[in-house]
């Protein structure tokens, strides 16, 4: 985001997911250099940005693996995390919903399961205790395994929260800037060569999501495992037409936690996601029949979604490890000054606090002597957030500054002071859909119909480019052509 | 700026322009129009088009020349519009909330209110078209104020999905402004925009319209590479070996208008789900007292010309009922109302409800559409109960154009109607010619 940064660090992480933005924040604890490399135009684009949004409770993983370890601490990080950090983060709970006899059947097992997690307040509610819980859910419904801890989160906004408070506290983040190869010396990483040149370190940490096998691969570190993307596809629903009281998960099947029936911290019901397996790299693009999938596994729970309210759809890719089912959080055998974190399917976004957490934990145990800075700056403020005001406070926020009172967005009711703020943030926004991320704006039934012309302008002047240079996610997405009157391609 | 007026405008278009001027030729004093844009007129000073002014002033208008009729009239009958602003919140009360950078976050009062929102255009996300999610996906409505107001080219070869009127026109001004379009696919198997602009717009330019066809999927990552396409059967399922993928930079999608009404919901006004606007009376009342509405934020319409008629009816009765509020004589609302229900082929209507007064006195303009075209004389029957009280003759009903007619005092009269209160329209073919 800068055009001279220095070269050296003490850490370099590969990936501005969820998992390297809070890595980068936990190192910022501490008296080092710390920079994270992002290969896409924004932080927050892979797999952080596309998922259920869900923390997850943790009656899920196996006990005994990575994954439940990691789900169920990090459940209880992000209680402060997300406090800490203005993140929208409600504990909501979550059910189970088993429908008909036979399923019913199957959730003693998942309880038994959370309790060896030592996930906190589960229990199996019976049917009619059930239904008063959720009055839209199939009324064949037989009953629920009822998890309390299980939360929403906006997912885009906890990446770019713990960014910014990274680069708050010194960090530096570099986005459009992609891992090339590594600079190994007497079997020591000394630095990448990326896109934007050279960068030294003594340590890299790889959380590099879909991408982090290949950069194992280039550190000879288990050349043997890849990353099989698995695809999921998401529907999103106007908020205006539809509301649930919870988050409603299907009994689940070998192939997952299934479809879920959810409302996002926005308000929006989201339905999601199928589970598709892809070849890497994996495409996120939606299909047919997965979009008809999710809707008719979603009807099973709750029969009165309108295919008609739907307002989106998206999809997005776990970073599975294939057969190698459980997380990896390692410094490598074989290599010096690596800290790989990869295979992070879900709960991956539940897991991340602890993740980072575990990351920490790793570096102390080889040796690294963390000094910590005194002035570090634990709380991150998010700027104002128009439409969640009440009339009061929008008059006071408008008072002091104008640029609130200009609406720029209608459906999600963003102004244009909120924009300039996403743009003007520590870790801020380049890109069309990185103001749509920070703000919510073009997200509503409209999708940035209204909004479009009017944020380009704001871009242009704030960004300082021209109208043709702006883009939706990076160089190649350009949204203007040209002109009217000039020639094409002039 | 006051606290209370007379009636407040939301909305400074073609429905919300003739609503102020109407109510002040009708009494009312103060008269306030909020137009969230930085100039009244609305939607038409996109539409550089002509075709506005046929019904009102029998003459072929560009859309700005409509709309400056309009403000010049607002202007003449001293109408305050307050531009770059906001309506974010109303209630059933009538206190309006509305935000702009210079007044700031302001509560006013309306003693009656209309709404005249317009309309939002239909995404691609509500017709599920999967695939990527790439740049170059746009409204049509939304590229012609690219194009028309901001001078800006998003595209140079377009695939238009959707033959509405929208969609046909910006098909031409893509044209004109040097850009390639190399399709235009309409999943229906007919025509949805009216006859004449497919004529201008499509056949004059030669430009290639594939009925029953419609884009299945959308390729490229960054930008818009192609859209695959697929023929559809009446059911809108796709015909298995009809795939054809076409290469474009940009997808302009045009299936289709909604009425804007996210204010309306927040004062508790019903909404009808065939129109996707307010229930109406044939004073364009909602069901919440003194709120009235017009325009395309009630139904879609046609033509604005239509638009601008009924916020005639809505800016009168607004400023009537704001002057008896004034007076003290808030008499309630004839507790008998006629509900008008769609028969067979009929669509949508305009007003839902109509008193037995206005049947016998001043008479009503009835707005309706049909589902199905049908290329041949058509019967327009009003049913009460079983009985067809009233039959009209048409040329034809097509679900583009909607059907308008003036229904003059005692036309629909039939012992014992008022017993069931509810009548019915119904399109039939007729029978030979």
């Amino acid at each position: 985001m800068e055009n001279h940064v220095q070269n050296t660090f003490d850490f370099i992480i590969a990936g501005g997911g969820i998992i390297g933005s809070l890595i980068a924040r936990e190192l910022t604890k501490t008296k080092n250099r710390v920079l994270l490399i992002e290969k896409e135009a924004d932080i927050g684009m892979g797999a952080s940005g596309a998922n259920s949004a869900i923390i997850h409770a943790g009656y899920d993983p196996r006990p005994g693996t990575l994954k439940a370890e990691m789900n169920a601490r990090g459940n209880k990080l992000w209680e402060e995390t997300a406090s800490l950090l203005d993140i929208p983060f409600k504990r909501t709970g979550s059910y189970v919903v088993a429908i008909g006899g036979k399923e019913f059947g199957s959730l003693e097992p998942l309880y038994r399961r959370g309790i060896a997690n030592s996930v906190p307040g589960l229990c199996i509610l019976q049917r009619e205790e059930f239904l008063t819980k959720e009055p839209l859910i199939n009324q064949t419904a037989s009953g629920a395994l009822y998890a309390p801890s299980a939360g929403v989160i906006d997912p885009f906004m906890a990446v770019i929260a713990a960014a910014e408070n990274s680069v708050k506290n010194s960090a530096t983040i570099l986005t459009g800037t992609e891992l090339l190869d590594l600079i190994v010396i007497d079997n020591k990483i000394t630095g990448i060569k990326t896109n934007r040149g050279e960068f030294f370190t003594r340590w890299l940490i790889n959380a590099a999501g879909t991408g982090s096998a290949k950069i194992m691969h280039m550190a000879g570190v288990r050349t043997e495992f890849n990353i099989r993307p698995r695809r999921g596809e998401y529907l999103i629903f106007d908020s205006a037409k539809i509301s649930l009281n919870n988050v409603l998960f299907p009994v689940p099947t070998d192939k997952g936690k299934g479809t879920l029936v959810s409302t996002t911290v926005h308000g929006n019901v989201m339905i999601g996601p199928n589970s598709v397996e892809m070849d890497w790299p994996g495409r996120t693009e939606t299909s047919e029949e997965g979009l008809g999938d999710v809707l008719g596994s979603a009807l099973k729970l709750v029969p009165s979604l309108k295919a008609r309210d739907i307002i989106a759809q998206f999809a997005g890719l776990r970073s599975s490890g294939g057969d190698y089912k459980d997380f990896i959080i390692e410094i490598p055998a074989g290599i010096k000054g690596m800290v790989n974190v990869t295979g992070i399917d879900s709960p991956g976004f539940a897991s991340a606090p602890a993740i980072a957490e575990r990351v920490m934990e790793l570096l102390t145990g080889a040796g690294e002597n963390f000094k910590f800075k005194k002035d570090f700056e634990p709380v991150r403020k998010a700027s104002p957030c128009f439409h969640r005001l009440s009339h009061k406070e929008k008059a006071e926020l408008v008072r002091k500054n104008p640029a609130y009172g200009r609406i720029v967005c209608r459906c999600e009711e963003v102004t244009e002071g909120e924009v300039i703020d996403a743009i003007k943030s520590p870790a801020g926004a380049t890109t069309y859909d990185g103001i749509k991320r920070r703000t919510w704006l073009g997200t509503g039934r409209c999708q940035g119909s209204f909004d479009y012309p009017r944020v380009i302008d704001i871009m242009s002047r704030e960004l300082g480019i021209k109208v043709t240079e702006i883009t939706k996610k990076g160089a190649g997405s350009e949204i203007v052509f040209r002109h009217t009157k000039d020639k094409e391609g002039g | 700026m006051k606290d209370i007026y007379d009636v407040l405008v939301i909305g400074g278009g073609p429905a919300g322009l003739a609503a102020a001027i109407e109510a002040k030729k009708n009494g009312a004093l103060d008269v306030l129009v909020i137009e969230r844009n930085g100039e009244a007129g609305g939607i038409l000073h996109q539409c550089i088009h002509n075709g506005f002014g046929a019904v009102l002033f029998n003459k072929d208008m560009p859309g700005p020349s409509y709309a400056e009729y309009f403000v010049r009239e607002a202007e003449k009958f001293g109408i305050n519009i307050l531009t770059d602003t906001a309506v974010i919140d109303m209630t059933a009360s009538r206190h309006v909330y509305a935000n702009n950078i210079i007044s700031g976050f302001v509560e006013l009062e309306g003693r009656a209110i209309v709404l005249a929102m317009g309309c939002r255009e239909r995404t691609r996300a509500q017709i599920r078209i999967p695939g990527t999610r790439p740049a170059g996906v746009f409204t049509a409505g939304m590229v012609q104020r690219m194009v028309n107001i901001e001078g800006y080219m998003p595209g140079n070869r377009f695939v238009i999905l959707g033959s509405g009127d929208i969609g046909m026109i910006m098909a031409r001004r893509l044209v004109l402004e040097g850009a390639k379009v190399e399709r235009i696919l309409e999943a229906m198997p007919f025509l949805t925009g009216l006859r004449r602009n497919y004529v201008q717009c499509i056949k004059d330019f030669g430009i290639r319209l594939d009925l029953g066809r419609s884009v299945s999927g959308i390729i490229g990552d960054k930008r818009v590479e192609a859209v695959r396409t697929v023929q559809v059967d009446e059911s809108f399922f796709p015909v298995p070996g009809t795939e054809e993928t076409i290469e474009c930079d940009t997808l302009l999608v045009s299936i289709g208008l909604i009425p804007e009404n996210e204010l309306s919901r927040k004062a508790g006004i019903d909404l009808d789900p065939l129109t996707g606007g307010p229930f109406v009376d044939d004073k364009m009342e909602t069901n919440v007292d003194g709120i009235f509405a017009a325009g395309n934020a009630v139904t879609i319409y046609d033509i604005a010309d239509y638009v601008s008629l009924a916020g005639y009816t809505a800016g009168k009765n607004a400023a009537i009922y704001a002057e008896r509020l004034k007076s003290g004589n808030t008499a309630p609302r004839h507790p008998n109302m006629f509900k008008i229900n769609c028969g067979y082929n009929v669509r949508s209507i305009v007003p839902q409800y109509v008193s037995p007064e206005t049947l016998s006195g001043n008479g009503f303009t009835l707005g309706l559409r049909a589902s199905r075209p049908i290329e041949k004389k058509v019967l327009m029957e009003v049913m009460t109960g079983s009985r067809v009280m009233k039959s009209y003759r048409e040329n034809y009903a097509r679900p583009a154009e909607m059907i308008i007619r003036k229904i003059k005092p005692d036309e629909w009269a039939c012992p014992g109607m008022e017993e069931t209160g509810e009548l019915e329209i119904r399109l039939i073919e007729m029978d030979g010619d």
